[in-house]
């Protein structure tokens, strides 16, 4: 593989070529990714990123928290998808505990899920069509997140880090008013779309940016561990929500787009259309909600309602016990994977029978997904690296941790 | 829901696929099966790592062709010290396994499984900067979340949770 022949220091100069320093302030590299590229004129020879400017060390502050702590921290590891990685930890920890969700919660995870998939998309959307020049395609994008953002602050109070999934269901019933909203939005979603096309699939300048740009093949997308629309834009017909469902998926209908051109066009054909698909599913889950209770009958896991806990001696001292000491889990680990926006998002899980977690590691799909880059980008010009960085959709949030 | 009882023998698992393939190869391989929560778990000898992997993933049988995750336990001072993990999903077979390789504290020296499935790379990395553990074979095995010139593994148990001062 050519990508991991030794010595990439990169050192100037023996012949003709020269290392340009890309990031990590550069506005193209979405956040804080550097890139150390050495160049031949204008063709990029070598690439090499350079990550870790946002490492906080999530995964060792989550050994230091109970378990019911460490889901707003999820939330601060992908801050344009909060509520795919709530859903993601809480999955993990259900698991260990063996817990069993009502109908009602799950189906509002695939809900709120989908609706995270739309806001993440639209932000890729508008940050990727302005790195390559399109401007204006970002506020018609952010004009429709606002609504999405709108609807997470309705239901959870928080515009972003919603931290409303909790370890047994959900935090809250959804307030009243809630599914029409959500009703409303997802009416008139897809005309939206349309417009956002009109702006850009017949662009000829779009085209000429995209097409055969950042091309990575199905064999090296499996290699390097790319996962989401990245790969599939590589002919890898692959999607956790339908080949391993989780929080009841395969009662959904929905297709999974693929494409066999592996190229920054293809990736964004893709997304557009799960877009669409994203929203058949929101209108899927409107239609078929189930009642019922929004959280597990688990007195020892789930805090009581306020109701209960100011009439009830049980409810206060669960309550009081949850908050103070946490809940033990049984012994055990757990790998559990979701489909992010962005590929695989996994998060394993480790128990030692305490209240806190022995290990929390999460895989993220950015992480993996950077690894492709640099297959993407060797032997094309520098401006096709930008092309490149933003058809990959990379949060650095979730890459460093 | 209560939890089925997890299943510890390699005689009551021998069935499944990839640990079907191991016994087949090399019966002093895999040294402990386990079957918790639905998720199968090998552990593996240290020295009969890389090729394992690579048995699972070429044989049509098993074709674990992509590596989902790898990443390391602390059970200090327990010893062996590390548990190096690997997720290994297979895409055509829709199925996952977990190998856990056992390393002790005062040799922390694993073979690198780059060559099997390329995207280890990164994730080697990030074991080494955070744990300590050296992948023999891998090709640029350096820090990369920490700085270059960092002191000490974050992630080991005896690391504080606040850092040194």
């Amino acid at each position: 593989m050519a990508h991991l022949t030794p010595t990439p220091v990169l050192e100037a100069g023996q012949d003709r070529t020269m290392i340009l320093n890309m990031g990590p302030q550069h506005p193209s590299t979405h956040g804080v990714l550097r890139l150390i590229l050495e160049i031949d004129g204008e063709n990029v020879v070598r690439m090499m990123p350079d990550i870790g400017y946002l490492h906080t060390g999530i995964e060792k502050t989550c050994e230091a928290k109970f378990y019911q702590q460490v889901v707003p921290l999820t939330d601060r590891i992908d801050y344009l998808c909060p509520l795919t990685n709530n859903l993601c930890y809480v999955l993990a920890v259900e698991k260990l505990l063996g817990l069993e969700i009502p109908p009602r919660a799950q189906w509002m995870r695939v809900l709120l899920n989908e609706l995270t998939r739309i806001n993440s998309h639209l932000v890729w959307l508008g940050t990727h069509a302005m790195d390559i020049g399109a401007l204006s395609v970002f506020l018609y994008c952010f004009r429709e997140r606002e609504d999405v953002l709108r609807l997470f602050e309705m239901v959870s109070g928080q515009r972003m880090m919603t931290s409303y999934f909790r370890v047994g269901g959900l935090a809250l019933e959804p307030p009243l008013g809630f599914f029409e909203r959500v009703k409303q939005f997802a009416d008139r979603f897809p005309e939206k779309v349309d417009e956002y096309e009109d702006l850009l699939t017949g662009n000829r300048i779009w085209l000429n940016r995209t097409q055969g740009v950042g091309k990575l093949s199905r064999e090296d997308a499996i290699a390097l561990g790319a996962t989401g629309p990245t790969a599939r834009a590589s002919g890898v017909d692959w999607d956790l929500r339908r080949d391993l469902p989780y929080s009841s998926y395969e009662k959904f209908q929905f297709q999974v787009p693929v494409s066999q051109d592996g190229d920054v066009f293809a990736r964004y054909i893709l997304r557009v259309q799960e877009l669409r698909e994203s929203n058949q599913i929101v209108q899927q889950a409107l239609a078929g909600m189930p009642e019922g209770p929004v959280k597990a009958a688990a007195p020892k896991v789930v805090l009581p309602d306020r109701e209960k806990m100011k009439t009830q001696m049980e409810a206060l001292i669960y309550h009081f016990k949850i908050v103070t000491e946490g809940f033990p889990v049984p012994e055990g680990e757990v790998y559990q994977a979701i489909e992010s926006p962005r590929g695989e998002m996994g998060y394993y899980v480790v128990s030692d029978g305490t209240a806190k977690p022995y290990r929390v590691h999460m895989r993220s799909p950015s992480y993996a997904n950077l690894q492709a880059l640099a297959k993407m980008c060797e032997g094309r010009l520098i401006a096709d690296v930008v092309a490149a960085i933003g058809s990959i959709d990379i949060v650095l949030g979730e890459i460093d941790r | 829901m209560a939890l089925a009882p997890a299943i510890r023998t390699i005689e009551a698992l021998q069935e499944r696929p990839a640990l079907a393939r191991l016994l087949a190869w090399k019966p002093a391989a895999v040294e402990a099966a386990v079957l918790d929560r639905e998720e199968l778990t090998l552990i593996l000898e240290r020295s009969g790592l890389r090729e394992a992997c690579a048995i699972l993933e070429a044989d049509p049988a098993t074709r674990f062709d992509f590596l989902s995750d790898l990443t390391c336990v602390d059970r200090y001072p327990g010893e062996p010290r590390f548990e190096v993990v690997y997720h290994l999903l297979s895409l055509p077979r829709k199925e996952r396994v977990r190998l856990k390789v056992r390393v002790p504290g005062d040799d922390p020296n694993l073979e690198s499984v780059t060559s099997v499935w390329p995207a280890a790379n990164y994730f080697e990395r990030e074991v080494f900067d955070l744990f300590g553990v050296r992948f023999a074979g891998h090709p640029y095995l350096r820090r990369l979340l920490m700085p270059e010139d960092w002191q000490g593994h974050p992630l080991r148990k005896d690391y504080p949770v606040e850092g040194y001062r």
